[in-house]
C-alpha cells in the first residue's frame, strides 16, 4: 500500500509539474531521471551529479565485460557487487560523449547485480560506482573497441 | 504503440534470475539517416521492475544503452509462481510493460 501511495504522490507531483508547464508531457513520469548526470560530457561532472564523492576502489565489485569488443554498439556488461547493502549501481563509459550510461537502484530483495549491453564510441574504461550504506565504492575495467570490427 | 517485449524469470538457488528484452531503437541523436538528417534522440529513460507488487529495481538510462535493450537482474528470496513485472518509459512518453511468473529451476 505504501508503494501505491508513493506512486500516487509521484504521479500527482508530476501532474503538478506538467500543470505549471515545468515539464513536457513526455517527461512527466520520468521525473527522477538525472538530467544533469546524463547530460554531463565529462565523467567527473556526471559523478558530481550523482552525488558521488570519495569513492573507494573496491575488489568486491566484479565487472564482466569483454577485453576487446568487436561491436561497440553492443558491449555486454555485467556488474556484481558483493558489498553488503548495495543500494545502487551506476555504469559509466569514460570516453563516451555522455559518459553516464545507466543507474540502477535496488530495493526489496534485489541483488546487487545487473546485466545489460552498452554502446561505446571508442576504447575506454568502463567505470562502475556502487552505493552501499550511503558510501561509495568504485571499480573499472578497460574495454577495447575495434572500429568497424568484422571479427578475427 | 509499444513494440513487444520478452521476459523470462527462473529460480537459480535462492534467487529469481530475470532476463528482459525490450524492442526499442535507442537513437543517440547523433546518427544520420540516408538523407543525411540527424535522427532525433529517442531512448528509454526509465525502467521499473516489481516482484509481487513491490519495486525491486528502478533504473535510469541514457541513450548509450544498446538498441533493443537487454536487462538482467536477480531477486533474493523469490519463489516459483511469484509475479514479476517490468515497465519502461522513453523520452517521448512511449511506454511498454510485460509480466511473468517465476518458473521453477
Amino acid at each position: 500500500m505504501n508503494q501505491m501511495r508513493r506512486t500516487l504522490l509521484k504521479l500527482s507531483a508530476a501532474a503538478l509539474a506538467v500543470g505549471f508547464g515545468l515539464l513536457k508531457t513526455g517527461q512527466a513520469l520520468a521525473a527522477t531521471w538525472n538530467k544533469a548526470g546524463f547530460e554531463s560530457k565529462a565523467t567527473s561532472d556526471a559523478l558530481k551529479a550523482l552525488g558521488v564523492s570519495g569513492a573507494q576502489p573496491s575488489k568486491d565489485i566484479v565487472i564482466s565485460a569483454p577485453d576487446i569488443a568487436e561491436n561497440g554498439a553492443q558491449v555486454p556488461v555485467t556488474v556484481t557487487s558483493k558489498i553488503p547493502n548495495t543500494q545502487s549501481i551506476s555504469i559509466l563509459a569514460d570516453k563516451n560523449p555522455f559518459p553516464l550510461t545507466s543507474s540502477f537502484d535496488f530495493a526489496n530483495g534485489a541483488e546487487g547485480y545487473v546485466s545489460t549491453k552498452l554502446k561505446m564510441g571508442q576504447s575506454s574504461n568502463v567505470i562502475v560506482v556502487v552505493k552501499a550504506d550511503g558510501r561509495f565504492f568504485t571499480a573499472s575495467k578497460e574495454v577495447k573497441v575495434t572500429i568497424g570490427g568484422c571479427g578475427g | 504503440m509499444a513494440e513487444p517485449m520478452k521476459i523470462r524469470a527462473k529460480m537459480e538457488g535462492d534467487d529469481a534470475d530475470v532476463k528482459v528484452l525490450m524492442s526499442h531503437p535507442m537513437e543517440t541523436g547523433q546518427r544520420k539517416n540516408e538523407k543525411g538528417e540527424l535522427v532525433p534522440l529517442h531512448f528509454i529513460q526509465s525502467v521499473v521492475a516489481t516482484h509481487n507488487g513491490k519495486t525491486v529495481l528502478d533504473a535510469q538510462w541514457s541513450q548509450a544503452i544498446a538498441h533493443n535493450p537487454f536487462l538482467g537482474f536477480r531477486i533474493k528470496g523469490a519463489k516459483p509462481g511469484d509475479k514479476i513485472t517490468v515497465s519502461w518509459i522513453d523520452n517521448t512518453g512511449d511506454k511498454g510493460n510485460i509480466e511473468t511468473t517465476v518458473a521453477a529451476p
